[in-house]
């Protein structure tokens, strides 16, 4: 938290002042990521003033279906999670992890690092700034470092928003992780939807950010508008009406024989999306491709998915054969697993794996179904 | 860090290994594709001695080869003896494209009538000998690698060809377009936008073109390892694709290939069938 008393913890702002933050971050000489609406989504780009921002969008999201919507207001924050989260900066999805050429009988061999690069994340949402806390989590382990993410993690400036409108898929509630952030952030917003001109409440969460706030025209918070900003976020939080207990998940995997996981097989294209999508799924496969003359060798690390085959291909051959055994290994892993290898759940509530799963598959309809099922057979 | 290389890094000219390019029933985009790699081509050509390969030249060298790429499916009695000839000629066969490894788009006589077919679209029926059915050139003989497309991609050519030269698996992943879609950052057409895309049943390959244009993927690159396309079509039937649609989308470039043939309620005429496919050797 800021300790200094010239700089305030929190600010008052409208329109111009949200462009003058990204301005200024630009000014920092920081590549500013923001929401942005491209081929009828809102997705994650890079924003050069608040312009480039969904002013006036929403989305409807449910099992399977997107649609993009108008709100008719200028709202900025009235929409949810983007299609993307932020997993494509911080762990993209091809990385050169080495390099080898050969001259004459000389093999010469580097370990490229990407530069680090200073960077704004624009409009994080609470959940995915809990997804950006549980990558850390699991890719800055000191014993086990990525050093590609260390270098991106490095110094990323994050804007977190806090959400008004959440889809109906939503259901960072019952995770605790939304749908206002409380840290991880250098500013959060909270946009005091209804105010009159439409105002927004930034808070500074560290001391660069508070540096940042002294910049913005604005005037101080006051107790109203704290209230507002409370009012918001209740509302956010009682338009939430998925949940998943957190006492289901592990009934679910006492069950792993039940019929329920053959029923969801039958729905599951095996396709990958909702692991592609999840921005806490960090797994990857990493490929060798050589020069046709064989003097040249890349090895490169690509996002990978639970649901291919390859993914657990021994010798012998792959182990999780059937789809069934695949979606059921992606649900415990991150529901229950996941627990005890990294002391958190792996889900932070998005809603991404549901809305894009082409066929609609739903985890928080399917592990009450199989928790049930759980306390059934052995009471 | 640098090492010393234990082999000797310079090929001699007449150890390189020896290519030939042979086509069946096809039209010949496969082939072109090598042609396509312009920057390529040298690079390849310094290592294989292309010895057989008449869309690029007439010379050609008697086998056998080392190396055979073998487009195209087998429709005339004339053909199916040919590829047992071919076979015997190739200590490797590479089979690519969708012809090769499906039957290809003349696949779709293998559901109908032939003799219908010909009726309609030749003056002189007669003029014409052809098989019942095209099929794909694992069900006549044995394959060491399937590589997939409609047209084949020119990476992934280059990447088998790349894998051979050195002896390594190639990088050909047998899982869905949609992983590939997702690396891209694309939004799933058909979550956002209703669009039928059959993707998540289709191998990756193509680095998801059409989607990347914001259009449904064809299905050219074949099922992908563990397709699910019953569940697929019934998700396209419900967004709004009339049923006569989702069995053209199926039934095209890989109409033959087992998953997408019974994608669809269509009469199998098994009896047709000369042979049992063979796995998919990725
Ligand atoms: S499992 Fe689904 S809801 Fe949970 S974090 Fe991943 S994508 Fe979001
Ligand atoms: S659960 Fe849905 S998104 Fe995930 S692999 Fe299955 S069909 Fe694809
Ligand atoms: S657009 Fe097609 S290929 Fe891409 S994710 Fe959607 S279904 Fe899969």
């Amino acid at each position: 938290m800021g300790g200094s008393t010239l700089t305030p913890a929190t600010l008052i702002v409208e329109r111009d002042g949200l462009d003058a933050l990204i301005g200024e971050l630009r000014a920092q000489h920081r590549t500013v990521l923001g929401p942005l609406v491209r081929d009828g989504v809102i997705t994650h780009g890079e924003v050069t003033g608040i312009d480039d921002l969904p002013i006036g969008w929403t989305e409807q999201q449910s099992g399977g279906t997107y649609r993009l919507q108008p709100t008719g207001t200028d709202e900025i924050f009235a929409f949810s999670t983007p299609s993307e989260s932020w997993k494509r900066y911080v762990h993209p999805p091809r990385a050169l992890m080495l390099r080898a050429r050969r001259e004459g009988p000389a093999i010469t061999v580097e370990t490229p690092r990407p530069e680090p690069e200073p960077v704004a994340f624009f409009g994080v949402r609470s959940c995915d700034l809990a997804a950006l806390g549980i990558l850390d989590r699991v890719l800055l382990d000191p014993e086990a470092t990525d050093p590609n993410y260390a270098v991106r993690r490095s110094d990323i400036f994050i804007v977190a928003a806090g959400c008004s409108t959440p889809a109906a898929t939503c259901f960072c509630a019952s995770m605790q992780t939304g749908p206002s952030p409380t840290s991880g952030f250098d500013l959060s917003i909270a946009e005091l939807k209804g105010s009159e001109p439409l105002s927004y409440l930034i808070a500074a969460g560290t001391e660069r950010g508070a540096e940042v706030l002294g910049l913005l025209p604005g005037r101080s918070a006051t107790a109203a508008d704290h209230e507002h900003a409370t009012a918001v976020h209740d509302q956010a939080v009682a338009a939430m009406h998925r949940t998943l207990d957190a006492a289901d998940p592990p009934r679910a995997a006492a069950a792993p024989e039940h019929p329920q996981w053959n029923d969801i097989a039958e729905r599951c294209l095996a396709c990958g999306n909702c692991t592609m999508v999840c921005p806490t799924c960090f797994c990857s496969s990493v490929e060798d491709t050589t020069s046709l003359d064989g003097n040249h060798t890349d090895r490169t690390r690509v996002w990978d998915s639970c649901f291919g085959l390859d993914f657990t291909h021994m010798h012998g051959g792959p182990t999780r054969t059937s789809i069934a055994s695949r979606y059921r290994h992606w649900l415990l892993h991150k529901l229950v697993t996941w627990q005890d290898q990294f002391d958190s759940s792996g889900c932070v509530g998005c809603g991404r794996c549901i809305t894009w799963c082409p066929v609609g598959i739903d985890l928080t309809a399917e592990i009450p179904k199989l928790a049930r099922a759980a306390t059934e057979v052995a009471p | 860090m640098t090492v010393t290389d234990p082999r000797n890094p310079t090929v001699p000219p007449s150890s390189r290994p020896s290519l030939a390019v042979w086509k069946f029933a096809s039209c010949d985009g496969c082939q072109l594709t090598l042609l396509d790699c312009e920057d390529e081509l040298l690079a390849v050509a310094d290592q294989l001695d292309v010895a057989f390969f008449l869309e690029a030249s007439s010379a050609s060298v008697a086998g056998p080869y080392d190396v055979s790429l073998v487009e195209g499916s087998i429709t005339t009695e004339e053909d199916r003896a040919r590829i047992q000839e071919v076979r015997a000629q190739s200590k490797t066969l590479i089979t690519i494209g969708a012809c090769a490894t499906a039957g290809g788009i003349q696949a779709l006589r293998n559901t109908s009538d032939v003799s219908e077919f010909l009726r309609i679209v030749y003056a002189t029926p007669s003029y014409i000998s052809t098989l019942e059915t095209s099929t794909p050139i694992a069900d006549h003989v044995s394959v060491d690698f399937e590589l997939r497309g409609c047209p084949i991609d020119r990476q992934q050519l280059l990447e088998v060809i790349g894998a051979y030269l050195v002896g390594r698996t190639p990088n050909t992943p047998g899982h869905s377009v949609c992983v590939e879609c997702k690396q891209q950052g694309n939004p799933c057409v058909l979550v956002a936008h209703g669009t039928p895309c059959l993707g998540p049943a289709t191998q990756a390959g193509c680095g998801a073109l059409c989607p990347s244009y914001l259009r449904g993927c064809y299905g050219c690159f074949g099922p992908a390892e563990t397709p699910n396309p019953h569940s697929l079509g019934a998700t396209l039937l419900e967004a709004g694709l009339p049923p006569d649609e989702l069995q053209r989308l199926f039934h095209t470039y890989n109409a033959w290939a087992e998953p997408f043939r019974g994608a669809v309620q269509v009469p199998t005429p098994t009896h047709r069938r000369p042979a049992t496919q063979q796995e998919n050797t990725r």
